[in-house]
């Protein structure tokens, strides 16, 4: 096989077939893929099994650059669309994965990530079990782009969903909030730093489940990315039309990913990650399960942030480490560096 | 984290607001008004708010938030030109990031990169020389933006570009100089000021005596202040003091980082490469007599005004603009007719929108878009 992806890996013709046989079906190793028919096919039966309701979920990876400390365009790919899923209580089960590669991408660089995304399945329990591969000429797509929708099945009696926030919540996040923002930040070079930030990507499933199991009734939970955690309180706070008062002593973060904040004028509030979540969860439940999600890999660094109030209606506002107050709002465009 | 967490430290702004309290309280019977004290600028701006410390003081000290964002300032025309020289083909044009959004009367830079120019975003001017070495077939422009802050960076890029003798490297000199400035604010009618927050990186470069002008000819005082939320409180409790002793004086709060001489180095920079224009505008405070910055003749290599045909474009903000009552503190932000509604981050008409830390961005950013806040 030549050492990069060329048109004619996307021809539809052998070399496309020689292509998806040698990298998809053979990383990706499971009983559906191997079938190399144009659909995954489940039994009703299985799912049913499994719960009440179908969740199904989409999204698109198009990160640079394609690998950052810490991980990969394929994690991400697979990871995010398990944590999309798992937020609302679903078990994740299945994957596609649409491929659109740019005319020139090393193949070894394919191979890495396909077996990141494989790697990442296997770690959350789902499998990719059908897909797509498209080749555009040179110029016509950023190195490659990944689409991974998801299917999995919710448990009855859960129900989690943003309008479900009550006043005397609590508000819980899972670890250092803006690592991947950083992450991003410093992998493009474009600010050289003594330490390396690495993403926080990991998939929440585990955890979530773990929660669950404490906590049946949680209320919200969502996975704070592009946008952070400011957006995803106010996305609450709209919704279930509640105040949202965090305490800024509670939140977790790293030093290196506060000094690249204070540096760069950046607020680590709307910093992407890809590995936190925020759940809103009945003030009575919320001690037990703090000390649980800290048992867990996904969660040592958990925190109680915060809390549900009835007013300022749809707004959130943060009590500064300094003593005053500040309105907390939703983002308008993107966060650029200041200049002086 | 050193030289921030001791001037965030809560137990310390706690005495000082209380200080500022018993001032405040003593100072009443004299005050007709509420204390109008402007920070003029954007760095100040954006402490206060994202501190909140607006709402840990007494209710009889306002704040006014100057036009000391150069962003904001940045006149539509000069942006029109900027679009220009970027769309040309054979042009890198180089810019920090916040200037990017700023509307022309077209289009933004942003805009202008979606539409294909090559427009990148930089953190210092000598990242546009590193780009002028490695593109030797482009002419690489950088968009230099900012007070007298970021002039001795600007200016110690085009003496290496001399030392080097990089020919493709040009600077479009936007930069503003304080003074003038506040002058300006100082001058327009109805102006309500009481005292000055000064701005401590300004300071830093161009020391201390420039601001004297202030309280002997204005006779408002002044206090150069540092950027922490504790550096806030200090200044506005050493400029109440002021108040209180009826002095009127130049203070320097941010002694840390400010010398009553400024930055020799920084400013031999600057005064090589520039001078002053006879006039410059100001977005929001219209034509300023003497401000802004120009490149001087011996460099004119370097100038993008000489080596391009640059026209000069003045485009008025719209009738509905306020943005020239809010920053010399007649009306707040959401006084002005077009606040929020018109106006606002995503679409913005006036200077005080554009960036981040103009005093209606911050207001509308931080959640305040009427008079009355929860």
């Amino acid at each position: 096989m030549s050492k990069r992806i060329t048109l004619a890996h996307g021809s539809g013709g052998k070399a496309m077939r020689d292509l998806i046989e040698d990298i998809f079906v053979s990383i990706f190793n499971n009983d559906q893929l191997s079938l190399m028919e144009d659909q995954a096919r489940f039994e009703l039966a299985d799912l049913v099994a499994k719960g009440d309701r179908l969740a199904l979920t989409t999204d698109s990876y198009v990160i640079d650059p394609l690998f950052i400390p810490g991980g990969d365009i394929g994690k991400l790919a697979v990871s995010g669309t398990v944590n999309d899923l798992a937020v609302c209580g679903a078990k994740p089960l299945y994957l596609t994965c649409g491929m659109i590669i740019e005319e020139g991408l090393p193949i070894d660089d394919l191979r890495r990530i396909v077996a990141s995304m494989q790697a990442t399945a296997k770690a959350s329990g789902v499998r990719i079990v059908t897909g797509d591969t498209k080749v555009v000429h040179r110029g016509a797509a950023d190195k490659l782009f990944i689409n991974t929708s998801g299917v999995g099945v919710i448990p009855q009696h859960i129900n989690i969903a943003a309008n479900r926030a009550q006043s005397g919540d609590k508000i819980i996040v899972n670890g250092y909030i803006g690592d991947h923002g950083a992450a991003v930040v410093d992998a493009r070079g474009e600010f050289a730093l003594e330490n390396s930030i690495e993403t926080d990507c990991q998939p929440l499933n585990d955890l979530i489940e773990t929660m669950l199991a404490v906590c049946p009734d949680i209320h919200c939970m969502r996975d704070a990315t592009r946008g952070g955690i400011a957006t995803v309180l106010n996305e609450f706070a709209q919704e279930s039309k509640v105040g949202i008062h965090m305490s800024e002593s509670a939140i977790p973060m790293r030093d290196e990913v506060r000094g690249m904040c204070e540096i760069l004028g950046l607020d680590p509030l709307y910093l992407a990650n890809e590995g936190k979540l925020l759940a809103v969860v009945p003030a009575k439940y919320a001690d037990l399960l703090l000390e649980t999600m800290k048992t867990h890999s996904a969660g040592i660094n958990s925190s109680i942030i915060g809390e549900v109030t009835t007013t300022p209606v749809a707004r959130v506002i943060l009590s500064t480490k300094f003593g005053g107050k500040r309105i907390v709002d939703m983002l308008f465009s993107e966060q650029l560096p200041r200049i002086c | 984290m050193k030289y921030l967490d001791e001037f965030r430290d809560s137990e310390k702004a706690q005495t000082l607001t209380k200080a500022i309290e018993q001032i405040a309280k003593k100072l009443e019977p004299k005050l007709t008004r509420p204390l109008q004290l402007m920070e003029f600028c954007g760095g100040h701006t954006h402490t206060i708010f994202r501190y909140g410390i607006e709402q840990m003081l007494p209710d009889n000290i306002e704040m006014v938030h100057g036009p000391g964002c150069p962003v904001c300032v940045l006149p539509r025309g000069r942006v029109d030109v900027g679009v220009n020289l970027a769309e040309r083909p054979e042009v890198i044009f180089t810019t920090f990031g916040d200037a990017m959004r700023v509307p022309g009367s077209r289009k933004s830079l942003l805009q202008a990169k979606a539409e294909g120019a090559d427009i990148r975003m930089i953190y210092s001017p000598i990242d546009a020389l590193n780009l002028a070495r490695q593109n030797p077939e482009r002419e690489v422009i950088f968009f230099g933006l900012g007070f007298e802050t970021t002039m001795p960076s600007t200016a110690l890029t085009v003496l290496q570009a001399e030392r080097e003798g990089i020919t493709n490297f040009s600077l479009f000199c936007n930069h503003v100089t304080t003074a003038p400035t506040i002058k300006a604010v100082l001058d327009s009618p109805d102006m309500r000021l009481d005292g000055f927050l000064a701005p401590g990186h300004v300071a830093m470069v161009i020391g201390e005596r420039p601001f004297d002008f202030i309280v002997k000819d204005y006779a408002k005082p002044l206090v150069i202040t540092g950027f922490e939320p504790l550096d806030i409180l200090h200044s506005l409790w050493m400029l109440l003091q002021q108040f209180e002793s009826n002095r009127c004086e130049v203070e320097n709060q941010y002694s840390r980082i400010v010398s009553p001489d400024g930055n020799t180095p920084g400013l031999e920079a600057m005064n090589k490469v520039f001078e002053n224009r006879d006039f410059f505008e100001l977005r929001g405070l219209g034509s300023i007599d003497h401000s802004g910055a120009c490149i001087k003749e011996s460099y004119a290599a370097y100038d993008v005004e000489r080596k391009f045909a640059v026209p000069n474009m003045q485009i008025a903000d719209p009738k509905s603009c306020q943005c020239g009552e809010v920053v010399t503190g007649v009306i707040k932000p959401w006084d002005c007719k077009i606040f929020g509604s018109k106006c606002n981050p995503e679409n913005p008409v006036g200077a005080l929108m554009v960036s981040s830390e103009g005093a209606c961005a911050a207001y509308y950013n931080n959640g305040y878009r009427e008079a009355k806040v929860a």
